[in-house]
């Protein structure tokens, strides 16, 4: 394709510089915004935006080449992207995705002809409950089928701006199936911080503590704990952060509470900000979450209105607190909270090297707090309710409850409130599992359980969740399963150190090659040796966890694999029909005679 | 209570090693003649901590040495079968991953990935070769920058921004598409205000920035890892061989 001109670029990009002025933290915001005019990121914008800012050229493109839903090439003015978590996949997305580009003429990651469209999938949108789901231009598209396709279809052949598409296509459900004390009791806005100005900060934090509240994100560190860390911590200011960058494939428990309890959210930052001394909070919104973007806003307005936000909270003379939201762009990583802060900061999402830990060199270098949706959620209700209340539900180390996101092989997927302490059999019962074989806890980074351990219950001492609870029923191919999770960690690795950089890489190449039927013993033994090194030497969590699927699958599923492995100790992974497949596509053949075998 | 000022020491491999506040294991280390391999790593920038060579075993925990601080009381252990056998695969991770061809490189005998590989006794790639496409540019009159076997190490990064102040070089991509990216719209390098004495020039530990017209001019088996071991060479950073200029 010809080189793209864009002569009057300063001046189109002119009111995007107004709106965000000249702070290098910016970047990314305002790259989220040359993606919107351009549908990419052109060289000459990213050469104007650099001198806008002051920073070197190569962080423009460093920052404008990290983020998926960012592109240096045209993806066309409309980009449709196929959610692949397992679940879409289980509901069909593959074969929709196929269908859709057969019948427009597409090849799946190249832009049409026309420079009209492109198709692509992405990692899972947090749709589980009611896939197949897809984002158009970064609008979360749900309850696909090939009906709704061909209207999606005509809808782009017409050119029809996104806004203007039937809003059937956009609804997103709740799915609340069971609420506890989080979801369950009603909230009056105010109460959290009015609890806590009366009590006073300090005697809340002793709450916090009394509470065993632990991080929701799946780490569970005490948040009584970080808290008086940052407090505690010298700096010119302090920020808090919640982080709704809910990617881990198969969660959707942030999307629900944004969207019904943005509230309860709010207010926990709010009660946070008050103990910790930040007048500035943060909320990074995954981008795949950006169409609850207008009803945040509105909600913080409305809180601004009410005297909840900005100056003399609830009359309280000196007590200064707002939130800014920030949308991600399409990096798993930046669920990290090191990463997380890069991105804040409009950097790529590269996790930090720590120390220093954010408590104390966060946000801008300054003690910072960045907690999960839910636990922030759970730390308003704290503030009113007390600690010792919260402490009595769930188990003696997992205090409160926990939302899990249920999906896949059930007859009611959706959200689901338990205490702590829950069994896995009981879980599955509610839900309406049919003949459930296996679950994966946490989503790939965390616990493939195999039936005879559904025993085993949700909790940091057994088994700990960010949320994900992906039910599989017996009969479904967990090779295929494990191919997904380990694609998506491949796809997400951030690329900064070498064991996840090329880790993630070797251990999808092997198991695509046991998948295909050319995988033998050692293939098996190679992937122990790469998830070894992976554990041990990466710099993130994200190394860490990314062979937890194929081990666990080696470990308690070995039917999985078994049957698909070569009778012989060793074959070349060089795969000499696969080679051909150049050869096939030119000529159009897929016969018999085209393959070797 | 004493009147005594006592130093303040880590323990590594059994020996104790005294430290500063404000130095990190690696730091420490160096000082005390003591080797932890490393390839991104160079005491004269800012510590970087991607390569994931130097990583060490921290009272149980495996901790890397060139960005962690020391602290008193660490119990450190580096030269161990284990850590070797993984610092091993991480060396051949890197070479599969590029296009390493030892026998036909310019830079073979001065490049620490080879001698790293030497160091760590690595006798074969071991995993399956990515051959990935990738670019060299020979636009610059005096460089050449072969990204084939660039090991996104970031040294040329960070030279070039703290000691020539000039940005030329910069990473873009994520995952394995990370990639050494240069300050031009044009992408070239020979666009860029890059000179063949800036400190970048001079950094890459492997062959992806090359200076034009210095081809073997010093032959193989006369070139530093011909002679020395990794670990004398980076133990002796005054004394750094690198192609040498006029």
């Amino acid at each position: 394709m010809e080189p793209h001109e864009f002569p009057h670029i300063e001046q189109q990009l002119a009111p995007v510089f107004e709106r965000h002025g000249c702070e290098a933290n910016q970047l990314l915001k305002i790259l989220r915004e040359v993606q919107e005019i351009f549908h990419f990121i052109p060289p000459a914008a990213i050469t104007c935006v650099a001198s806008h800012l002051g920073v070197p050229r190569t962080q423009v493109e460093g920052v404008a080449g990290f983020y998926f839903f960012l592109s240096l090439k045209s993806v066309g003015e409309y980009r449709l992207l196929f959610s692949n978590n397992v679940t879409d996949q289980m509901q069909g997305n593959p074969e929709l995705m196929q269908y859709f580009c057969h019948k427009l003429w597409l090849e799946s990651g190249k832009v049409s002809e026309d420079n009209l469209l492109s198709v692509d999938s992405t990692s899972c949108t947090g749709m589980c409950d009611q896939g197949p789901a897809a984002l158009i231009n970064g609008w979360p598209l749900t309850n696909l089928d090939r009906d709704r396709l061909d209207m999606i279809a005509a809808l782009i052949h017409d050119k029809k701006p996104v806004c203007d598409w039937p809003s059937m296509l956009f609804e997103v459900k709740d799915n609340i199936r069971r609420a506890g004390t989080l979801l369950g009791e009603p909230f009056e806005p105010g109460a959290a911080i009015r609890a806590t100005l009366d009590r006073g900060s300090a005697a809340t934090l002793m709450e916090m503590e009394a509470s065993g509240l632990r991080g929701r994100g799946g780490a569970g560190f005490s948040v009584a704990r970080k808290w008086s860390l940052c407090r505690a911590s010298p700096g010119d200011h302090h920020y808090i952060v919640c982080n709704a960058d809910e990617g881990e494939p198969g969660t959707f428990k942030d999307r629900v509470l944004l969207n019904s309890y943005a509230d309860l959210v709010c207010e926990g930052m709010t009660v946070g900000a008050r103990i910790i001394g930040a007048t500035q909070g943060f909320l990074y919104l995954r981008g795949e979450y950006r169409y609850l973007l207008k009803k945040l806003e509105e909600v913080l307005a409305r809180r601004r209105v009410a005297g909840l936000l900005g100056k003399n909270i609830l009359g309280e003379t000196g007590f200064d607190f707002d939130i800014e939201i920030h949308l991600g762009a399409g990096s798993y990583i930046c669920g990290e909270e090191s990463a997380l802060i890069e991105s804040l900061e409009g950097k790529r999402g590269r996790p930090r090297n720590r120390p220093p830990f954010p408590v104390t060199h966060g946000y801008l270098d300054q003690p910072t707090v960045v907690d999960n949706v839910e636990t922030l959620a759970c730390a308003a209700r704290i503030a009113i309710q007390g600690g010792e209340w919260f402490a009595a539900i769930g188990t003696t180390q997992s205090t409160g409850s926990k939302i899990l996101s249920i999906a896949g092989d059930c007859a009611r997927p959706g959200i689901y409130e338990y205490p702590f302490g829950i069994a896995l059999h009981e879980i599955l019962d509610d839900c309406g599992a049919e003949d459930p074989y296996a679950v994966q806890v946490s989503g790939p980074s965390g616990i493939l359980v195999p039936s005879k351990e559904f025993g085993r219950r949700i909790s940091f001492e057994d088994l700990p969740t960010a949320g994900a609870f992906t039910v599989f029923k017996r009969g479904r191919d967990i090779l295929q399963i494990v191919q997904n999770f380990a694609r998506f960690f491949a796809h997400e690795s951030c690329g900064f150190c070498t064991p996840c950089r090329v880790g993630t890489q070797l251990q999808k190449k092997i198991v695509d090659k046991i998948t295909h039927g050319h995988g033998t013993v050692y293939d098996l033994e190679e992937l122990k040796h790469v998830g070894h090194i992976m554990q041990s030497m990466s710099h993130c969590g994200l190394g860490h966890t990314a062979a937890n699927p194929v081990l666990d699958m080696l470990e308690k599923f070995p039917d999985a694999y078994e049957h698909k492995l070569k009778n012989f100790a060793f074959e070349p992974v060089f795969d000499l029909d696969g080679a051909l497949e150049t050869a096939r596509k030119i000529t159009g053949r897929d016969d018999a005679w085209a393959h070797l075998s | 209570m004493g009147a005594l000022v006592m130093s303040k020491a880590i323990t590594i491999d059994g020996k104790s090693v005294s430290f500063i506040d404000g130095q990190t294991i690696m730091d420490a280390a160096l000082a005390a003649g003591v080797y932890i391999p490393h390839l991104c790593h160079n005491p004269e920038f800012e510590p970087h901590g991607n390569c994931k060579l130097c990583i060490v075993s921290v009272n149980g925990r495996n901790m890397t040495a060139c960005t962690m601080p020391a602290a008193e009381d660490m119990v450190v252990a580096s030269d161990t079968p284990e850590l070797d056998s993984d610092r091993q695969a991480l060396v051949q991770m890197l070479f599969v991953e590029g296009n390493h061809i030892c026998p036909a490189c310019e830079a073979s005998g001065n490049c620490q990935l080879q001698a790293a590989a030497y160091y760590l006794k690595m006798l074969s790639p071991h995993f399956m070769h990515f051959y990935p496409p990738r670019e060299v540019d020979a636009s610059h009159p005096d460089i050449f920058l072969d990204l084939n076997r660039c090991i996104l190490c970031e040294l040329c990064v960070r030279a070039s921004r703290e000691v020539d102040g000039k940005n030329v070089f910069g990473i873009s991509g994520r995952g394995i598409g990370t990639h050494l990216v240069v300050n031009a719209a044009s992408g070239r390098l020979g666009d860029t205000n890059f000179a063949v004495t800036d400190k970048a020039a001079q950094v890459c530990p492997t062959g992806a920035i090359l200076i034009k017209r210095q081809g073997y001019k010093i032959p193989i088996g006369q070139r530093t890892f011909d002679h020395k071991k990794i670990s004398e060479v980076q133990m002796e950073p005054a004394k750094r061989t690198e192609p040498e200029h006029e």
